[in-house]
């Protein structure tokens, strides 16, 4: 742990609560001030920075994470609410020596420019997948509304995810 | 041996998938909020809740006794060592902290330092500040008004609210031209205050070392050079003490071009307590305080000639520049490159007066994908174009083409002093009418009109000035606007490059190389790109107004183009001949007449590391400064179609078709993105993305709730087409285009919507055209404004 929010670990004091969190397959077991975000806890706490903030307001949806497989705003869900619970970062996306077809495919289709958003985007992109894996464009844009982005303008990122299905469709 | 294939090797044209994605896929960016050093503290700011009010005290004992605060800075203290006051890139000063009055709502009056941030919060909200209210000015009217109060009793001699006045062109001669005219046409409309807002806020981590008296700084900037310069003012520290870094960038948009208080205050935090301190600014930080655009009126008239022509055109623009004059431009433009309006056309004369008002509002007036108000100046032109065209009962087509330059008119002087020096405007603009099927689209118009429906199409056609300097025109705060480039080849033909510039998703660590690789042949994987770390990289005035490309980019040229005349006499010795006997392909030298004999960039690298001749000094690197003769001056078309539904106002889109001729691309895979974008921003402005305050100075739209950007649901889908005229003094015949379309687009959609609306006789609905507006407009045929609200008390 790193200083933010949780400073030095005080065992058994009366504003931490102790958690368990399974964050991309790895048990974490940390404590943590009870007003601690999600968010906080995956970048400060757990070292996971490809989690990024960008509104403080549910809008922005660059710290969506999955939970329990399902895209969640990681800046309004306190960490102790994640407890019992796993977590996907897009650093558990594809594997040291593979990119998932989502990453892949916004390489591919110039899909991120800045790259600030794309990790919440590319998380949002690969829930629909899981549920929806063969997606109209409509499907896609509908999917990822609640992530904004700045610099692209949506279309290669839609062309991106389109791309990921075809991928991942073997076609 | 066969020439290289200049695709193959990630060349020019070839659309190279991007470096920088690699890490960036993996969640592995290096954004300032992910670096984390030991022992670092965290910074809060405490902002004023109203827009103007004089400060009575401020009692920030309760934040001391919080455990984890560790410093609590007010303006006061700042005023102790100088620092409550900091020069703004227009020759004016802003607060750091507020000492005496706050001028705007967000605007910034103490910090908290602390542990962690939310103790930082804790601290902030902790300090108890007595506020005497003073009457709030909202718009330039308001401010102009005799009676209003002074925002800026600061200043000495500054007796009213003007802050600037300023004019181009010849008086006489548009009088003159006016009163020739059969027709004169007039518009008045105001292009609303909008955010750049990137999604990465603004922070910063001052690090402060007492050991060895250096100041490093890790800053959201897109100019780390003109930031070092203006710490070591501010700050009074030696230059070379001063080391800025500026990681990856999570979007800028020319927000993060001017220096903030934030800034300033973590460096003297970081001094004080001898730690690093961080600050990250959250989004209603970003949005109520930091560079805004935009946010201008216009009175304008154009004179034209019963067949269309235009006769000249006069323009009174009138900037709300909030509480201090803080627009990131060139010093002797007071209102950035507005003069640039109507470069693409022949207009003879015209004249443009300009005026500046403070207001209770955000500092800005910032270059927003932008090139220093050529925004407004293609939005004015556009609309004024459309407005006459509707005027005359000429076709909107037809009215461009009977003013757009013809190609033989190139170079042409502007009427504003411009030098406009390349361009394919007709084929351009068929190309765009032939895409959309204008003239078929037209027919269909009729037809759904009978039926009810309100169908429109909007055309937008425009040069702009990118890429800043020359030097003699162009400084910022005195320092001349060139750029720069360093490239060292190492001895196994690998390199690095360094450039003043500093990326924020444009690519240049992708394109550069790509640059290199057309000057040298070495593969552009061969090549690494550094930029942002002001102790590495050489100076340069970094990435904003679409300049990368046209200035930093023709250095990157230039610098490979010097590396290869060394080479050429490396290959020289290496092939024992006369340095005039060898010829240069990509990628190797020859003998001439004899090209089986030959050395590969490669092996001149490896030899001017083992194996040099006599007296020739080692190594193969060099630099360049590049000072580009004229700005770029890339052209588009833009035309968009729309639906209006008469019943609630809301306007959908269709199509949008863009041309742009940008010169030759370097990466149009790249470029394409870039288009995107833009396109995306005009959308967002045209339809739903503006700031506006109440009457007391409560900035609406100061969070993401109430701050409405487009989405991948609203936003339109986007076809692109190409015209290729190459830049006549780039080296590689390349032109800005990084924001031509978010310059170019907004009329045209607003054209569209206006144009569905032709038969109610509304002339004007100013942006964002909402649809409250546009049903407004329809049950009353009336123009809607949309200047933000006076006074009811006044």
């Amino acid at each position: 742990m790193t200083s933010f929010a949780a400073r030095e670990i005080t065992p058994g004091a009366e504003d931490e609560y102790r958690i368990t969190v399974t964050v991309n397959g790895e048990r974490r077991v940390v404590e943590v001030e009870p007003r601690l975000l999600l968010a906080h806890l995956l970048r400060e706490g757990l070292g996971l920075t490809g989690t990024h903030l960008g509104c403080d307001t549910t809008n922005c949806g660059a710290c969506t994470v999955l939970v329990d497989g399902t895209p969640v705003k990681s800046c309004t869900m306190l960490a102790v609410q994640a407890d019992g619970r796993q977590v996907t970062t897009v650093e558990g996306l594809g594997t040291a020596g593979e990119l998932d077809p989502v990453q892949e495919g916004f390489s591919v289709e110039h899909g991120l420019q800045c790259g600030f958003c794309t990790p919440g985007m590319m998380l949002s992109a690969r829930a629909l997948l899981d549920r929806e894996p063969d997606p109209s464009e409509e499907d896609v844009r509908w999917a990822l509304s609640g992530n904004l982005c700045r610099c692209t303008g949506y279309q290669n990122i839609v062309k991106a995810v389109l791309w990921a299905a075809r991928k991942e469709a073997g076609r | 041996m066969t020439a290289l294939d200049e695709t193959a090797i990630g060349g020019l044209g070839a659309s190279r998938r991007r470096v920088e994605d690699a890490r960036f896929v993996r969640g592995r960016g290096h954004y300032v909020d992910d670096i984390h050093l030991p022992g670092m503290l965290h910074m809060e700011i405490l902002r004023s809740p109203l827009a103007h009010a004089r400060i009575v005290s401020i009692d920030t004992s309760k934040a001391w006794e919080i455990p984890g605060v560790r410093l609590v800075l007010t303006g006061e203290m700042m005023a102790q060592r100088n620092l409550a006051w900091m020069p703004t890139l227009s020759y004016d000063t802003q607060a750091v902290l507020a000492t005496d009055k706050v001028r705007f709502q967000g605007q910034e009056v103490c910090v908290v330092v602390a542990d962690d941030p939310y103790i930082a919060k804790d601290g902030c909200e902790a300090i108890v500040v007595e506020y005497e209210a003073l009457p709030a000015i909202v718009n330039p009217e308001q401010a102009a008004a005799p009676d209003a109060p002074v925002i800026r009793d600061d200043k000495e001699g500054q007796t009213d609210n003007t802050c600037y006045r300023w004019a181009v062109g010849d008086a006489a001669a548009t009088e003159r031209a006016f009163a020739q005219a059969d027709v004169v046409s007039s518009l008045k409309l105001h292009y609303p205050r909008s955010h750049p807002s990137p999604i990465e806020c603004c922070g910063s981590i001052a690090d402060y070392d007492a050991g060895t008296g250096k100041l490093t700084v890790y800053m959201t900037t897109q100019a780390p050079h003109i930031i070092r310069a203006a710490v070591a003012l501010v700050a009074e520290l030696p230059e070379h003490m001063i080391r800025i870094v500026s990681p990856d960038i999570g979007g800028g948009f020319g927000n993060k071009v001017p220096i903030y208080p934030g800034y300033v205050a973590g460096i003297l935090a970081s001094i004080l307590l001898g730690k690093p301190v961080k600050w990250i600014e959250d989004k209603s930080g970003n949005l109520s305080s930091t560079g805004f655009g935009r946010d201008m009126y216009l009175d304008a008239q154009m004179a034209l000639r019963s067949d269309g022509k235009i006769l000249a055109v006069r323009m009174h623009a009138v900037t709300d520049q909030g509480a201090f004059f803080a627009d990131a431009q060139p010093s002797k433009f007071k209102v950035g490159l507005l003069h640039s309006a109507f470069a693409c056309y022949d207009v003879p004369v015209g004249l443009i007066t300009a005026e500046g008002q403070y207001t209770n509002k955000a500092p800005g007036g910032v270059a927003y994908r932008c090139s220093f108000r050529v925004t407004e100046a293609m939005f004015f032109q556009e609309r004024m174009v459309a407005a006459a065209a509707a005027d005359l009962g000429i076709d909107a087509a037809e009215i461009r083409r009977r003013n757009l330059l013809t190609d033989d008119r190139f170079p042409h002087r502007t009427a504003f002093g411009f030098l406009v020096d390349s361009g394919q405007y007709h084929k351009c603009l068929d190309l765009g009418l032939d895409a959309i099927g204008y003239e078929e689209f037209k027919r269909d118009q009729v037809a759904a009109r009978e039926r009810g429906r309100l169908l429109g199409i909007g055309i937008s056609t425009m040069t702009e000035p990118l890429g800043a300097g020359n030097s003699r025109e162009y400084d910022i705060l005195g320092i001349k606007m060139f750029d720069s480039a360093e490239l060292r080849v190492h001895m196994t033909g690998k390199a690095i490059l360094r450039t003043g510039a500093k990326t924020q998703g444009q690519g240049h660590e992708t394109t550069w190389a790509q640059i290199v690789s057309h000057e040298l042949g070495i593969p552009a994987d061969d090549v690494i790109v550094e930029e942002g770390d002001t102790d590495t990289a050489p100076f340069g005035m970094g990435t904003y107004a679409s300049r990368s490309t046209p200035v930093a980019g023709a250095a990157v040229a230039m610098v490979a183009r010097k590396v290869r005349a060394k080479a050429r006499k490396l290959a020289a010795h290496l092939l024992e001949v006369s340095e005039e006997d060898v010829e240069w392909e990509l990628g190797r030298f020859y003998v001439r007449g004899a090209p089986e004999r030959g050395a590969t960039i490669q092996e001149c690298a490896a030899a001017a590391y083992s194996n040099m001749p006599d007296g020739m000094e080692p190594g193969l690197e060099n630099n360049a400064y590049y000072d580009p003769p004229n700005l770029t001056w890339p052209f588009a078309v833009y035309i968009v179609t729309v639906e209006v539904d008469p019943e609630t106002g809301v306007w959908d889109v269709l199509r949008v078709v863009a041309v742009d001729d940008c010169g030759v691309r370097i990466n149009p895979m790249i470029v394409e993105g870039q288009i995107m974008g833009g396109l995306t921003e005009a959308y967002a402005m045209a339809n739903m993305q503006f700031q506006t305050y109440d009457a007391d100075g409560n900035q609406v739209g100061s969070n993401y709730m109430d701050y409405l950007l487009p989405t991948a649901w609203e936003t339109p889908g986007f076809e692109l087409h190409e015209v290729v005229t190459p830049c006549p003094h780039h080296p590689i015949g390349a032109k800005g285009v990084g924001e031509c379309a978010a310059v170019g687009g907004p009329a045209a959609f607003v054209n569209a919507v206006h144009d569905a609306l032709a038969s109610t006789g509304v002339r004007n609905i100013d942006m964002p055209v909402l649809p409250d507006r546009v049903w407004q407009a329809l049950q009353d045929g009336r123009d809607v404004s949309g200047a933000p609200p006076v006074r009811s008390d006044s």
